[in-house]
């Protein structure tokens, strides 16, 4: 251990012990290194997985008519395809980093409740296992979309739907602890000295998903509970037969839904705010209206969920009233967009690949927000509704947004966590093969689906054959490309040029204090923040 | 950094601190708020009257006929996928002065081998004259169990209150029938 930039490590005896040996480390570790490690390699795991089902969706596509796989087949890739990229990939690359760097980033020991979040990373191999089994019983995975709305899922659902559900509830309790986890860490273990408004942006966006988390997925919690009983205990929540109501399920689904897609993108926006101003050497512009920025985003997720059922028979009222409020949050966006252009004005920017990864999310989230604000408009919203325009929108925000955001911070913090730099020019080329293949993939759904074709079809018409054709080549390009990343984590674990403790020349923050690679047990005192 | 004496200041963990329970409890609670929404999404849409769905049975009363105006009224009957009753409306549309009671009969025939019980689902179109739909008696308000191969003539006792607004000139009233044998009572 380096002594010179970290003399408080070196205090308590306790903190010179390393991790235990063997296997028996990972399985009953409460370190909060340890923990997130195995988070962020098992939602890499879910990547590659999820990222195969997607690659077998566009082979089939490539072509119309139906070439390598059946509809019901296909129907199970959609679905399993967005299920484990949304709470396998995203979500727990997420608690992941959040795990490595929130006690790195306030000065604490570690988090809060460690045997938590020992009990939260080891429920979600259990929970995927259990939904990726289906794929081999004679029902077949689920099939009804990840958003799975009744009836599809309830009355018309194979039988593996149980699983399916208690997948949902288990992965649900995890995220839920996670979330209470990091709450509870940033409240009570901050150093001396870091206030709530001194705190970095990363840690910022993350207290504020987790309250999202704990707001809302309890209450998919809860739908899903609603499926299980309509399914089997023969309620009709979801039944008109009954006195339900099929659009009830809708309703409940989009209260967790859109909150939801925040949870993916906010942390997000705290890494790229770490990083613009690293690279660009100035301090972030606007630090107290990010902070506001991100609170009114969250604040305005649990009023907007309509806007995703626009076409279900809503009244003009509530049309109205959705397709403004959901405007809305194109301002406090905006603001978050403004600053990170702000901070690079006039800054010394280098470009090296955490950085490009940034930028990237910048432009191309910006335009998977736009796209957003097209589909907002609820009279040409029946237009674009289950058209490929909302798979090119939503892919824009959650690939290039949310998936470089997370792959930014992995290259960003990667130093800090190996003691190892990366091989700048693999990472380059990653980044510039990623990029390509991103935009190649999606930016054709755009004029296809303003064309007019429908998501979550295996076939489609003619005149769409060209642009799919091109989508499907990009996807291939993006999917291998992650195999350089792989191979640049698996190298830059093993060895490489030596990181210094600032990693990077422009780096501020408790996280570039410590030693590189980070020792096991880190700020045993506290620093003191001035 | 800091000497030993100078204790950080929040983060001694020897106070007591609930902020986990706290949230713990704001969990269930929220998993508790999913089940309330499904009461609260209509009772919200009441208040706010945009439902547009049609009230329950209301008492027949002797009221203004604003014989100014005539509304079309329309009915339309749906079998839900898989429902293999006969079901029609026996008119296929009526002129009424908002105000006056009127009765159309509806017709359904099970032609399976089974006895089935049914359950006609009403919508109304355009939303805003929902709650101006006021029925005394409607099959709707219960299952219907027919025999099989039985047939029924059903009624609907209807009128449209005289506020009904004055654009809407045309009134859809549409009925989609379930097999409720699932739910029967």
């Amino acid at each position: 251990m380096t002594t010179a930039t970290a003399s408080h490590d070196d205090h308590g005896d306790h903190s010179h012990h390393g991790p235990a040996k063997g296997i028996m480390r990972w399985v009953l570790t409460t370190n909060h290194k340890d923990i997130g490690t195995m988070y962020l390699w098992f939602s890499f795991i879910m990547l590659l997985t999820g990222g195969v089902m997607a690659l077998i969706v566009r082979a089939e596509l490539f072509q119309p008519g139906m070439q390598l796989i059946r509809p019901e087949f296909y129907n199970q890739m959609t679905t399993m395809h967005g299920l484990i990229m949304v709470f396998g990939a995203i979500m727990p690359a997420f608690v992941g980093l959040a795990n490595w760097m929130v006690p790195l980033m306030i000065g604490a020991p570690d988090m809060a409740l460690p045997r938590m979040n020992n009990w939260s990373f080891w429920i979600l191999p259990f929970a995927f296992g259990m939904l990726l089994f289906t794929l081999f019983t004679e029902a077949g995975a689920p099939n009804f979309g990840w958003t799975f709305y009744a009836p599809l899922s309830t009355t018309y659902a194979p039988s593996s739907v149980t699983y399916f559900i208690f997948g949902v509830h288990m992965m649900g309790i995890s995220s839920i602890m996670g979330a209470i986890n990091i709450i509870v860490t940033i409240l009570n273990l901050r150093a001396p000295g870091m206030t709530m408004m001194k705190m970095p942006l990363f840690v910022w966006t993350w207290f504020i998903t987790a309250y999202l988390l704990v707001a809302v997925m309890p209450v998919l919690a809860g739908v899903v509970t609603m499926m299980l009983m309509d399914i089997h205990f023969g309620t009709a929540f979801f039944d008109a037969a009954g006195g339900g109501d099929p659009v009830l399920f809708q309703h409940v689904f989009w209260f967790f839904g859109h909150p939801e897609v925040y949870i993916m993108i906010l942390p997000a926006f705290g890494i790229v705010s770490q990083i613009i101003p690293t690279f660009a050497r100035k301090p972030l512009f606007g630090y107290a209206s990010m902070v506001y920025a991100t609170s009114s985003i969250a604040f305005l997720s649990f009023i907007v969920w309509a806007h995703h059922m626009f076409t279900v028979g809503l009244p003009l009222q509530a049309e109205l009233f959705f397709m403004y409020a959901t405007m809305l949050i194109a301002i406090p966006t905006g603001v978050k967009v403004f600053n990170w252009v702000s901070t690079m004005f006039r800054g010394s920017m280098t470009f090296e690949t955490p950085m490009l990864f940034a930028l990237a999310f910048v432009v191309l989230f910006t335009i998977g927000g736009f796209s957003g604000l097209m589909l907002s408009i609820a009279p040409a919203d029946f237009q674009y509704h289950d058209t490929y325009f909302v798979v090119a929108h939503f892919h824009y925000v959650l690939v290039p947004g949310a998936l470089f955001g997370i792959i930014a911070g992995v290259y960003y913090w990667l130093p800090k966590w190996t003691g190892h730099y990366y091989n700048e020019s693999l990472g380059k080329f990653h980044f510039w093969m990623s990029f390509i293949g991103v935009n190649v993939t999606f930016f054709p759904m755009h004029f296809i689906g303003l064309a007019g074709m429908p998501r979550r079809i295996p076939d489609y018409a003619l005149q769409f054959a060209d642009f799919n054709a091109i989508a499907t080549v990009g996807a291939f390009i993006f999917g291998f490309s992650q195999l350089i990343f792989l191979y640049l984590l698996i190298k830059t674990i093993r060895g490489g040029e030596k990181a210094t403790d600032q990693v990077w020349e422009g780096a501020e923050g408790l996280e570039w204090t410590i030693p590189s690679p980070a020792p096991y047990h880190t700020f045993a005192e506290a620093p003191h923040v001035k | 950094m800091n000497s030993n004496s100078s204790k950080p200041d929040n983060r001694n963990v020897n106070k007591p601190n609930n902020t986990a329970l706290k949230l713990v409890l704001a969990a269930i609670a929220m998993f508790g708020f999913g089940f309330a929404l499904v009461p609260l999404y209509d009772i919200f849409c009441e208040i706010t009257g945009i439902n547009g769905k049609t009230a329950g049975q209301v008492e027949r009363v002797e009221q203004w006929v604003d014989t100014s105006r005539t509304i079309t009224v329309q009915f339309i009957t749906t079998n839900n996928a898989g429902m293999p009753w006969e079901f029609e409306a026996l008119q296929e549309e009526v002129e009424m002065h908002p105000g006056a009671w009127t009765q159309v009969n509806f017709w359904a025939l099970n032609p399976t081998a089974n006895d089935m019980v049914g359950q006609a689902v009403p919508s109304v179109s355009p939303s805003v004259a929902a709650e101006y739909v006021q029925k005394t008696e409607c099959f709707c308000f219960d299952q219907q169990t027919l025999k099989a191969g039985e047939g029924r003539k059903m009624p609907l006792i209807f009128s449209l209150n005289p506020d009904l607004p004055a654009h809407v000139k045309k009134v859809t009233m549409s009925y989609t029938l379930f097999d409720a044998g699932a739910f029967a009572k």
